[in-house]
């Protein structure tokens, strides 16, 4: 029953995840176990490449669910993936221990340099992975309940709400530019060197965060899913649709924005923690709102509306920025900007929706 | 109102204070045995100096059909406005029964309390299909963390089938919304309104647009309400009021200018001279 209605109802998204599941198995299998003179050997660059663009793909779906359900233009999804990437970030530094450059037993590099005496409070308990992974979830969740509450209770919709998103992580990109923050600064915070006990420089080890991210983007897109397909997934629909008339229905239009806010802040977060051990950094500049519009332009392209759409979107966006920014860096935004411009001219739908019309004349 | 006359309202020798009155509240049976369900007294609202509603006076009866004609400017959307809570008067009261202060309330509350309201526009929710329309506007918990986990149960669906035998849309309980013809999605939207088991109906404009025929249906369906429900409809159109209704109200700039049958009314030389022109 539950299967029937997460996964066999939805044929295309069933494709995509099977693709994903397939891709978690045999990445590994080949980046390991087949030796490195075979053709089919995966590099381990691949699969650095291909962990980042699964944590995406998670991020895009977040996206999605607010953007193409609920219709609520987000430009700040940014700030959520970066909080969870903190989180993470901090329990990875609390892990260095003193083999720091200073050898500080409990200091960060930077807070020594600061000439810091002791570990600021919202440092404590990081050093537990169950807390750190606890903060990932809460911190920015809370931060989307106080935003989102402000903002839906004052009816702030449309252009208005994605301006004041943008000003949110915009607004925290400066913060965590500033020293006295005590997250880094301008550096953030890098050079971790395990995770759960784990070298995070052993590929083994990398290849396990490359499987836990695909476990992730599964798991949260049947959470998502479920949500789509229940009840308060059709009143999500017509808030975007007729959102007056749902009012008068009875139903509190600002609660269901609200909480579905609010779990879409909280997979970003869990995006953001599973990007950030897997690059190896996280610094202010994923603050940045040209990342938040970027978000969308995956969704857009991949298809809005759609949640498999979302992780195509991520994807295919993402292969083609790698490929520009090695082959010729400059051309990129504007390869950006062209994409966006044409999505929305040309695939109201995207890449999604063309495989939609291709097929409906096929059976015409 | 200035300081000192709102102390003297405040000290009244009759004033009852909130504290004392019992909590408004839906679940109680409605107390109605003065006759009226709707109170509405001495509401006034202005928009930017404008009046549009200019002490207004309207009690309707439980299971009545009202209708409400006006020339355009008249008021009668500001009305609907302020009786499901979307607009708030800055004078007067509005009372669901006797008990039940409206003012204090949302517009959700309100809805899920029994008042359903039917848009000028019809507002249907397009992409969706007739029965899902139906089931999310079915009365029953309407919290977040309810509908996340919740399906319909027999009694439900049995309403539901009900109301898309009333409305005549049985055959196409499939079909997507948006692609209903006009008249259907605005009867569609009354059974959206049905299905809500509502004591009062806020009906706007319900046949703009419609075909002879469409307009003939809606005629049956809303005085087959008649009785189970209070309905005010909201019409331009003469004919299809004298067709359905017993009793009129005619509003001109925010205030009642008479009240009684559609031939009292038509008789009425003040009607006669707002709608003729002076």
């Amino acid at each position: 029953m539950l299967t029937q209605r997460l996964l066999l109802s939805d044929r295309g998204g069933m494709l995509v995840l099977g693709l994903v599941v397939l891709m978690a198995i045999i990445v590994p299998i080949c980046n390991l176990a087949v030796p490195g003179d075979s053709p089919l050997h995966v590099s381990n660059f691949t699969v650095g490449l291909l962990g980042k663009f699964l944590c995406f793909a998670l991020l895009a779906l977040s996206v999605d669910l607010i953007w193409g359900y609920a219709g609520i233009l987000s430009l700040g999804h940014g700030a959520f993936f970066t909080l969870g990437g903190y989180g993470m970030g901090m329990y990875l530094m609390r892990q260095i221990g003193d083999r720091g450059v200073y050898g500080h037993p409990e200091l960060m590099d930077f807070m020594v340099v600061l000439n810091w005496q002791e570990l600021p409070w919202y440092w404590q308990g990081f050093d537990m992975f169950w807390f750190a992974m606890l903060m990932v979830l809460l911190v920015p969740g809370l931060l989307a309940l106080a935003f989102g509450w402000l903002a839906f209770r004052s009816r702030v919709t449309g252009v208005y709400f994605a301006i004041i998103t943008q000003a949110l992580t915009y607004a925290l990109m400066l913060a965590f530019f500033r020293n006295e923050m005590g997250f880094g600064g301008n550096n953030g915070l890098n050079d971790f060197k395990e995770i759960l006990g784990f070298d995070l420089a052993a590929q083994a080890t990398r290849v396990g965060l490359f499987i836990a991210s695909a476990i992730a983007l599964v798991l949260g897109y049947l959470a998502c899913r479920y949500i789509v397909t229940s009840r308060a997934g059709r009143v999500i629909v017509s808030i975007r649709d007729a959102e007056s008339r749902t009012r008068f229905c009875g139903y509190q239009v600002e609660s269901y924005k609200l909480w579905l806010f609010v779990f879409s802040a909280m997979l970003a977060a869990v995006a953001g923690a599973l990007y950030v051990p897997q690059v190896g950094i996280i610094n202010p500049g994923e603050f940045a709102p040209l990342n938040s519009i970027e978000m969308v332009v995956w969704v857009a392209t991949g298809g809005r509306g759609t949640l498999f759409g979302a992780i195509v979107g991520a994807f295919s966006v993402n292969y083609a920025k790698t490929f520009f920014t090695t082959y010729s860096p400059e051309t990129w935004l504007f390869i950006l900007g062209g994409l966006f411009v044409l999505v929305t001219l040309l695939l109201p739908k995207g890449i999604v929706g063309l495989f939609d019309r291709f097929r409906r004349k096929g059976e015409k | 109102m200035n300081p000192l006359n709102r102390l003297r309202e405040t000290w009244r020798p009759d004033q009852v204070f909130d504290l004392v009155q019992p909590t408004p509240t839906f679940d109680k049976s409605l107390d109605t045995k003065h006759g009226p369900i709707l109170y509405v007294e001495d509401v006034s609202v202005s928009f930017d100096g404008f009046k549009a509603l200019n002490n207004l006076n309207l009690y309707i009866d439980d299971g009545e059909l009202r209708c409400i004609i006006g020339p355009n400017g008249a008021g009668k959307t500001t009305m609907m406005d302020v009786i499901t809570g979307k607009t708030k008067p800055d004078s007067g009261s509005v009372y669901f029964g006797q008990r039940i202060n409206l003012l204090k309330l949302s517009e959700h509350a309100i809805a899920r309390g029994g008042i359903g309201r039917k848009f000028q526009k019809p507002t249907i929710f397009e992409a969706l299909s007739v029965f899902e329309n139906l089931e999310l506007a079915t009365a029953s918990n309407k919290h977040v963390w309810y509908t996340l986990n919740h399906h319909l149960s027999g009694e439900q669906r049995d309403r539901i089938d009900e109301v898309l035998t009333q409305i005549g849309l049985t055959n196409h309980y499939q079909q997507e919304a948006g692609a209903l013809s006009h008249g259907q999605k605005q009867w569609l939207e009354i059974g959206m309104l049905l299905v809500q088991n509502p004591r009062v109906l806020l009906v706007d404009e319900p046949v703009a647009g419609m075909t002879g025929e469409e307009v003939e249906h809606t005629a049956q369906l809303l005085t087959s309400l008649k009785g189970r429900h209070s309905v005010i409809v909201v019409e331009h159109d003469m004919a299809f009021v004298r067709s359905i209704a017993n009793k009129v109200t005619v509003l001109h700039q925010g205030s009642v200018l008479a009240e009684g049958s559609m031939d009292q009314v038509q008789s009425d030389p003040r009607v006669v001279e707002v709608y003729l022109g002076e």
